[in-house]
């Protein structure tokens, strides 16, 4: 019984994440004119796991205590490398899917190279890599633009028989596939261990800097797989620093609000996907609300601000001052 | 006494300067103008902008925090205080003061946030960054505001009242000097550095720690804010997003610097040339009219390799 305690207080954030999602979504569906048809949900979803996918792309540096600036520019790199070369045939669209996939592990084992080889800070390092992978993206396209082989684009953006988004597949898929074998995996325990007290981790022989390697390697595989999915519903690749940008700081926001601790060692992409719906879901509450699409921004910042604060009612809880303090 | 001086200033800063050297020989190859006084003149003018938003970063980044708020503070500082200009005459006479304490107020609540609620500075301010751009969305986008400077806020900004040197220099001057002796002559300043080192250190020797951290998130708000009506004044109008370009050059300058994003070590020389450095390198870029996607990818490579050659952690375990 004790053991069940336990496991529910590790889990916290993200059962709360979940039930937060679900209200939400529920009062959505219920404002919304149209109710809950294959068009509606499909819509919703792909702009969820959109971000659900940049979400778990953030979780796994920010688990190792580590951050990843350059996710909204692997992103969008991603994008415009898919709009310049998944047209053709079936085959070479496959292998432009593929490309584009290295495309993104490359990306994210040049960051992890330089965080734990180069022994550089996450956040100035990936803040500059970043800046490289968005002017490829530039050379790439300098204009907005580009094509993809429209079958598999509606395929992965349209929605399977009996009206289940394929993205919401896709982000079951690579759950499954990758993130569940990793995180039972011994690096991916490795990663949580090398979050909580690296020292600790080192002493017992945990294969730190693989572990923190492998983990910006996966972050770009993830935020490559979203590239990927954003250019099968836009159609089109945009070399935009906006984009990059904002779903970085929302990444953050999605990984925040599904109970990952930013100080590493806690936490989980599960908890990042719903964190990135609910965050979906409250620019969807707005548009059924009419409320004015200018407030949005400033709503959402504030909605992140709340979120983050949240985080404070454990002070309430320090009996000695000194734990304030670092 | 040279060596002295030599092995008292910290080698990176040395490295930083030697950079700066070779840049300006580089150059002066491309184009005998690199070494002409009026072009390093609107360099150091150009520079100053980012001086003196480097000057608030670097205190925050010396307690080991950090503040991604700062390119929406850059917007706010000239927005607001362009607004402020469109209210007549005391207005305009109030603009730049009204300017800055809009951002001094976004930095005291980024101060308070990660003073008293314990958020980590870095998520705290990047929320306080949307915030801030969603205030200036709906600022810009219910009515047409008055975005154009005033006569003064270009004076300050552009021309050359004393010596022929750039009054915006002047002003990066008198900022500089004032975060020295900050850092250097109060004992505020040691408790910067003390907090960077050991933020318990510091509670247990009965310093209010938290104050220290509001104080400084709120004087880089308030730099920021003044780098944005400065801006505005450089380009005579405020616009969305004109602080954007300058999240990453004010880190890099303040890293490249030497001063330890860990907190705790740095100095403000080593910012100076840092910024010199980072202004340089992209006046170049741009001479060398390299496209804009070569001139992202240079800019970032090179910044990664700069940061390697000298920027690393030492290893601990």
């Amino acid at each position: 019984m004790k053991d069940w305690n336990y496991r529910l207080a590790e889990q916290r954030g993200l059962i709360l994440a979940i039930a937060v999602f679900t209200a939400m979504f529920a009062f959505y569906i219920a404002k919304h004119p149209a109710g809950l048809t294959a068009n509606v949900a499909t819509t919703a979803a792909n702009k969820g796991v959109l971000l659900a996918l940049v979400g778990m792309a953030q979780t796994i540096p920010v688990v190792t205590s580590g951050l990843d600036l350059s996710v909204g520019m692997v992103f969008v790199l991603a994008n415009c490398v898919a709009s310049k070369i998944m047209t053709g045939s079936p085959l070479a669209t496959a292998f432009g899917a593929l490309a584009v996939l290295a495309v993104g592990i490359l990306c994210g084992a040049i960051n992890g190279a330089v965080v734990v080889y180069g022994r550089l800070q996450p956040i100035i390092a990936t803040l500059a890599t970043g800046t490289i992978y968005y002017g490829l993206a530039l050379a790439l396209r300098p204009a907005p633009g580009g094509d993809i082989n429209t079958d598999f684009a509606d395929a992965v953006s349209g929605s399977l028989p009996g009206g289940i988004p394929a993205s919401l597949v896709l982000l079951v898929g690579v759950v499954a596939v990758v993130w569940i074998p990793y995180r039972r995996s011994v690096l991916g325990r490795a990663a949580y261990a090398v979050g909580s007290s690296e020292q600790a981790a080192y002493m017992s022989g945990v294969p730190i800097a693989t572990a923190k390697f492998l983990a910006y390697v996966l972050a770009g595989l993830f935020a490559a797989i979203a590239g990927l999915l954003l250019t099968c519903i836009t159609y089109s690749g945009e070399a935009s620093a906006a984009i990059g940008g904002s779903y970085t700081l929302n990444s953050i926001a999605a990984v925040v609000i599904g109970g990952t601790s930013l100080f590493g060692g806690s936490g989980g992409a599960i908890g990042s996907i719903f964190g990135a719906f609910v965050l979906r879901t409250i620019g969807d509450l707005l548009f059924v609300f009419d409320m004015d699409a200018l407030w949005q921004p400033l709503f959402l910042g504030a909605v992140l601000l709340v979120a983050v604060s949240l985080g404070s009612f454990r002070l309430l809880r320090i009996k000695n001052r000194l734990e304030l303090y670092r | 006494m040279l060596a002295g001086i030599v092995k008292r200033v910290d080698p990176a800063v040395l490295a930083v300067f030697a950079c700066i050297v070779l840049l300006l020989l580089g150059g002066s190859l491309y184009s005998r103008n690199f070494l002409s006084p009026e072009y390093l003149l609107q360099q150091l003018n150009v520079a100053a902008f980012l001086g003196i938003i480097a000057s608030g970063v670097m205190l925050v980044v010396l307690l080991g925090h950090i503040d991604l708020s700062m390119p929406w503070v850059v917007t706010i500082g000239g927005m607001m205080s362009t607004a402020a200009a469109g209210w007549g005459d005391l207005g305009a006479a109030l603009a730049i003061p009204f300017g800055i304490v809009c951002g001094l107020a976004v930095g005291l609540i980024n101060g308070l946030g990660v003073a008293f609620l314990r958020v980590p500075s870095m998520i705290f301010t990047l929320g306080m960054n949307a915030i801030a751009q969603g205030l200036m969305v709906l600022h810009t986008s219910g009515f047409a505001p008055q975005d154009h400077a005033t006569r003064t806020m270009h004076l300050i900004a552009v021309e050359r009242s004393i010596l022929g040197i750039p009054n915006a220099l002047w002003i990066w001057a008198v900022v500089g000097a004032a975060v020295v002796i900050l850092l250097k002559r109060t004992a505020f300043g040691r408790r910067v550095y003390a907090i960077g080192n050991r933020e318990r250190a510091v509670y247990l020797s009965g310093v209010d720690a938290r104050r220290v951290v509001v104080a400084c998130f709120a004087v880089a708000g308030a730099c920021s804010a003044f780098a944005g009506v400065l801006l505005a004044g450089y380009s005579t109008k405020a616009y969305q997003a004109m602080g954007d370009p300058y999240l990453l050059p004010v880190i890099a300058a303040v890293v490249l610097g030497g001063t330890s994003i860990l907190g705790g070590r740095g100095t403000y020389l080593g910012t100076v040339a840092g910024v010199t450095l980072i202004t340089l390198l992209q006046s170049i870029l741009s001479v060398v009219q390299m496209p804009e996607a070569g001139r992202q990818i240079t800019y970032g490579a090179l910044i990664v390799a700069m940061l390697l050659f000298y920027g690393r952690e030492r290893l601990q375990h």
